[in-house]
């Protein structure tokens, strides 16, 4: 190494010691929620999990993976779900087969809801999106450019502010507590932002291909399905990992319109933290299960939602 | 837009663009036009929505007629009585921590945000320390809630499992229930804010920064410009309109911040927020007037900055 490259580097070593400094201040909290979750009760309570390899355990092992158990079935007693079924000790809402996954206090059948709500949430407010998307670029037609602002401002309003009435609406119409009712809410929340992404991506298309596809007679819905729709695939995932996200993290919306008849893992969680009886063996349990999936979409997937972001920077 | 033109051969009859919108426009009628005018009307009626906001002033008391429930909203939560008292409940008040929340959270993120994508920029590793900023964008509030609530655990035995307070014993300093202790845990909580939302201010300035040329960089430096010197008179100058643009959407989204609130500390010690306490009268206390009314103010705060947002938006559309 000759001189110049070797100061080169010794010039950098402060810049790496700050970025390293705040990686690992972003990256402890989540660690330790990680750590934790994986810790016996009693350890938890006796010592920071900063500690896990130099403090004596007072169980068997200084990990365990009976928090997660406890956690997909709903367990809330002192001991676990494995020792107290082993036991026959078990409270009556656990049959200690595999039905307890179901068990609607666990975060397992809390994760079924979750997708039940997210999957449709997901789908139907993109194929809207994408009709209106296509209209707004492509087609001719009068109060085109006002019609586009109006809806792209109403991305901006709050959530809170429509609850209420909608609520009215629902209790008339038998939709609280549906599915039904979470999906359309989050399909009419999510258009603005849907509708604005899918018109930059559509109009951004060559004006040429569609020119030629008319004139070889094509329709506007042949120029939609075979044209359109394979072209804006990487639209379509950005937006879809963006909505995906929104609804799997949402808490208020279906706080309010499914509470706790089906509920969905934020709301188990929000429900373990402001209820007693849930300690934090349980708590960082369920709290990593819910981040898992959202976790493993962001990684694999990171090129679209980043472009996703970039392209509509303004999220209702 | 407008002056795109779109060749004739797409010309198409009259009803068709109608038939591709009209899926969109009847559920953002019903999930967002509808609510918002409806909201607006509750705003003026009492607790159930059956008489007059006016009905609820009672002799003796200040009253602001049909307004009533404005009045409740903008100053049932200040002390009265004497100007100091006034102006601190102010600070407690859900206005006063949205302003807490407004200057120390939109100047932590964007300041950090920037600071870092400038630095990472001179890595190798520049992808994945960025994706670790960034990674708790995709997770939920309440995940970050559980997650930061035990590094702020407050023990009343001898150890600390949580972190922050761990740090603070073994330097020899008493635990803090930093939750419950007025005023810090207001700040406690917009550090979850700063945590959660640094990321997305970077990625969108680290693009800006990314589309300044090299070029203009290079001849600064050999002109003898440090590099503090190009940071604020040629980087920040040059993608001033992005900062603009975060700094605006980041106001949007704090002022409508629910969950981590919700989540950590339920509005209560002196905690609370818009959203928060409009959540708290319309489905803890009943009172849909003073709910909506509380809504219809959170409206009216964020407008001017949806009018930036849009002005920008009309402006982007005129260069395309």
């Amino acid at each position: 190494m000759n001189k110049d490259a070797f100061n080169n580097v010794l010039k950098k070593i402060p810049l790496h010691l700050v970025i390293i400094l705040i990686i690992i201040i972003w990256l402890i909290p989540t660690l330790g929620l990680f750590i934790t979750s994986f810790r016996p009760v009693s350890d938890i309570n006796t010592s920071g999990w900063w500690t896990i390899l130099s403090h004596e355990t007072t169980g068997d092992s200084r990990f365990t993976l009976s928090n997660y158990i406890d956690a997909l079935v709903g367990y809330r007693g002192t001991n676990t779900y494995l020792e107290d079924c082993a036991a026959g000790t078990q409270s009556l809402d656990l049959k200690c087969n595999v039905s307890d996954i179901l068990n609607p206090r666990g975060m397992g059948r809390a994760f079924v809801n979750s997708l039940i709500v997210t999957i449709p949430a997901t789908i139907i407010p993109i194929l809207f999106a994408a009709f209106a998307g296509y209209a707004f670029s492509w087609m001719h037609f009068k109060g085109r450019y006002i019609l586009f602002a109006i809806l792209v401002g109403l991305q901006v309003v709050p959530l809170q502010m429509t609850l209420v009435p909608i609520l009215r609406v629902y209790k008339t119409l038998g939709l609280n507590g549906t599915f039904l009712g979470v999906w359309l809410f989050h399909t009419g929340f999510g258009m603005p932002y849907a509708i604005y992404l899918m018109r930059n991506f559509l109009g951004g298309l060559p004006k040429d291909l569609f020119e030629s596809a008319y004139l070889d007679g094509a329709s506007h819905w042949t120029a939609f399905t075979k044209l359109v729709i394979p072209l804006a695939t990487p639209a379509i995932a950005s937006l879809a990992i963006f909505q995906f996200l929104w609804v799997w993290n949402d808490l208020l919306v279906s706080l309010v319109f499914l509470g706790g008849t089906t509920p969905v893992m934020t709301y188990q969680i929000s429900n373990m933290v402001t209820s007693l009886g849930a300690g934090w063996h349980l708590l960082t349990a369920a709290a990593f299960l819910s981040m898992l999936l959202p976790m493993i979409i962001f990684f694999a997937l990171q090129r679209y939602f980043v472009r996703g972001m970039l392209a509509g920077a303004v999220k209702g | 837009m407008a002056e795109k033109a779109i060749s004739p051969v797409m010309k198409q009859k009259k009803h068709v663009p109608w038939l591709y919108l009209l899926p969109a426009l009847i559920v953002m009628s019903i999930f967002i036009v509808y609510p918002m005018i409806n909201t607006i009307r509750l705003s003026f009626l009492n607790e159930d929505s059956t008489a007059s906001a006016a009905t609820d002033c009672r002799e003796g008391q200040p009253c602001w007629g049909a307004f009533e429930n404005y009045r409740y909203a903008l100053t049932a939560e200040i002390d009265g009585s004497s100007f100091k008292a006034g102006w601190e409940s102010f600070w407690l008040s859900s206005y006063g921590n949205m302003i807490k929340w407004i200057l120390v959270m939109v100047t932590g993120t964007v300041v950090i945000g920037l600071l870092f994508a400038v630095l990472a920029d001179r890595v190798k590793y520049e992808a994945l320390s960025k994706a670790i900023i960034f990674m708790p964008m995709a997770i939920s509030f309440v995940g970050a809630g559980v997650i930061w609530k035990f590094m702020y655990n407050f023990g009343t035995s001898e150890t600390q499992i949580g972190l922050i307070n761990a740090i603070i014993t073994a330097f020899g300093g008493k635990p803090v229930s930093f939750l419950s202790t007025i005023p810090v845990n207001t700040f406690m909580l917009i550090i979850v804010g700063i945590w959660m939302w640094t990321g997305f201010c970077m990625t969108i300035l680290s693009s800006a920064l990314k589309s300044i040329p090299e070029e203009l960089l290079e001849a600064a430096r050999i002109d003898g410009a440090n590099e503090f010197k190009i940071f604020f008179s040629i980087m920040v100058p040059i993608i001033s309109p992005t900062i603009i643009v975060v700094l605006t959407t980041m106001v949007i989204n704090v002022l409508k911040l629910f969950d981590i609130v919700y989540v950590m500390t339920g509005g209560n010690f002196g905690t609370d927020v818009i959203a928060t306490r409009m959540y708290t009268e319309m489905y803890k206390n009943f009172q849909t007037g003073r709910g909506t009314a509380i809504a219809v103010v959170l409206v009216l705060a964020i407008i001017p900055f949806i009018y930036m947002n849009i002005s920008r938006f009309i402006k982007q559309e005129a260069e395309r």
